[in-house]
């Protein structure tokens, strides 16, 4: 059964350009619905990488050969391609990092060793993934700040009347994430950056979780930061980006330091690079950059807005199939979400959920997905979560919800 | 669904629902949390040995359903075992859910439901984390 025609969204053609799918589980048809903790991989992404190694590979940056200045130049070249994607100002404001983590940890460490002092204080919210609280922390333990947490409601909504009252011009940073991988809150960002920068604060903006889904536009949302992985965006693990204000990344220190992160080094002195060099230190992920650059042109090539109404439609579809099942509750009912359901069972443990579902050829996500404190809200210790990707199909959300029958079936 | 059995037998199934030896031993009893970090299982299990011999146990505990089944069908089989014996269930018991059954010759009947663990490697530390911290308990019994 396939009735993704009613969306005009040729879901099959497009799930036909990742070879995984061809795969089958436990004899069964691949149901992957874990797109939300890493998306799969187009054969367009994987080419691009061996491309590189089998054409044109030499290190960046370095030779004056012709090999080294093409691999040097696809690098670079993506900066653009991202650039564009998240509408910044140049492309030079563009990092590569290892991940969303490593790049929050830099702004951490680069931004905020340098400019947050004791008595200071950075908001985030209840809501963040651990990699959004813990830089943080860290941060406030050596500099004597403080770290504030929005609290959310019931639904998973934040409450925003607890954010602006917190906000003072003690707030240095307000730090959020634009969509709750746990929940799949789309939270009101463009407006909780507003609020921000009229008490002087310094936005960063988590979007882990809305890049490959939504238009993230860095200047009509007001960020002078923003975060993402690029394996959540269907290019490959190990590559991150870090987008900065130019301004605000001239005023940082180096992350790391060593070579290619230099203009001159003497035995007394070193001279770095200028940003985004000065944040690049040692040779860097060449492939995943360039992997990543193709993900973004396969997304662009899609368009973004027919996948964002696509995934809505799946939303929708087992958002009503889910309601049918009464032993379902649902956690994260904001009225704005992202296409992921996280829900419990009455007296089933997520981890039993997950290993059925798993032996029905469905992969969900199982945990507290680094969300702990998100999880002590509920008064729970974990979920089960399936996310929905473009790929995915009406009939993907039907084995599912078959599966989660036989589940209950199995406790009965 | 026969593949969905071979790990959530009827015995696991009831284990969970209707766990044997549930609650607080409330006074001199040893104590020790079991926590299972990538699941957030938890467990508290209660002890009370005399003349050597486990004369009381029991538990609570928040988790799956292997992770119960496994600490009822645990307090149930060591009562009235002496350390060594509980030592030799145990190596047993971990023998089983690395390795399977089917190098074993004699298998304590309570713990044939776990032979079909090891097929589900996420799953072996549920089923473990009572037998860590019944270790763990033992631990400090032979301290004093």
């Amino acid at each position: 059964m396939n009735t993704d025609s009613n969306c005009q969204f040729d879901a099959l053609k497009y799930r036909a350009d990742f070879p995984i799918f061809s795969q089958k589980m436990n004899g069964k048809k691949l149901v992957y619905l874990d797109s939300a903790a890493s998306t799969q991989k187009p054969r367009q992404v994987v080419e691009a990488m061996m491309d590189l190694y089998y054409k044109y590979y030499a290190n960046i940056h370095r030779g004056v050969y012709q090999l080294s200045q093409k691999t040097t130049d696809a690098y670079e070249g993506v900066r653009t391609i991202v650039k564009e994607y998240i509408n910044a100002n140049s492309a030079e404001e563009i990092i590569f990092t290892r991940g969303a983590t490593e790049s929050l940890n830099l702004i951490a460490h680069s931004y905020g060793k340098v400019h947050i002092k004791e008595g200071d204080e950075i908001i985030v919210s209840e809501m963040e993934h651990h990699a959004n609280i813990v830089p943080w922390q860290q941060l406030c333990k050596e500099t004597g700040a403080i770290l504030r947490y929005i609290p959310f409601d019931d639904n998973g909504e934040l409450i925003l009347e607890e954010y602006e009252k917190m906000l003072t011009n003690k707030t240095k940073i307000v730090s959020v994430v634009h969509i709750s991988n746990s929940l799949g809150t789309i939270n009101p960002i463009k407006y909780i950056f507003a609020k921000a920068k009229e008490v002087g604060a310094v936005t960063v903006m988590d979007a882990s979780q809305s890049i490959q889904h939504v238009k993230v536009d860095v200047q009509d949302l007001g960020a002078d930061f923003l975060v993402f992985s690029g394996h959540k965006i269907y290019g490959p693990t190990g590559i991150g980006v870090l987008w900065g204000r130019m301004p605000l990344l001239k005023t940082m220190q180096p992350y790391q330091t060593g070579g290619d992160m230099i203009k001159a080094v003497s035995f007394e002195r070193t001279l770095f690079a200028d940003v985004p060099g000065i944040f690049e230190a040692g040779t860097q992920n060449i492939e995943g950059a360039i992997g990543l650059g193709s993900a973004i042109n396969y997304v662009n090539s899609i368009g973004l807005e027919n996948i964002a109404k696509y995934e809505h439609y799946l939303l929708e579809y087992a958002n009503a199939k889910v309601a049918e099942i009464p032993q379902v509750k649902v956690i994260g009912t904001a009225k704005e979400k992202a296409s992921l359901i996280s829900f419990i069972l009455e007296d089933i443990h997520p981890h039993d959920v997950g290993t059925i579902l798993d032996k029905c050829g469905v992969a969900v996500r199982t945990g507290q997905h680094c969300t702990e404190p998100t999880m002590k809200h509920f008064g729970i210790t974990a979920t089960t979560r399936a996310s929905f990707a473009f790929y995915n199909t009406i009939d993907d959300i039907n084995v599912f919800i078959e599966s989660l029958k036989q589940v209950i079936e199995t406790f009965e | 669904m026969s593949e969905i059995n071979e790990l959530y037998q009827e015995i696991i199934l009831d284990h969970n629902k209707h766990p044997r030896n549930w609650g607080k031993i409330e006074h001199n009893a040893l104590h020790s949390e079991g926590f299972n970090p990538l699941c957030g299982d938890r467990l508290d299990l209660y002890l009370k040995f005399e003349d050597g011999k486990v004369q009381d146990i029991s538990f609570e505990a928040n988790g799956c359903a292997i992770s119960k089944a496994s600490a009822s069908i645990m307090t149930s089989m060591v009562k009235g075992k002496t350390i060594k014996e509980i030592e030799e269930i145990s190596h047993q018991f971990h023998d089983i859910i690395t390795k399977g059954c089917e190098h074993i010759d004699e298998i304590d009947e309570e713990l044939e439901v776990f032979c079909g663990v090891k097929d589900y490697p996420s799953r072996v530390k549920c089923a473990s984390l009572a037998w860590h911290t019944l270790n763990d308990v033992i631990k400090k019994e032979t301290k004093e």
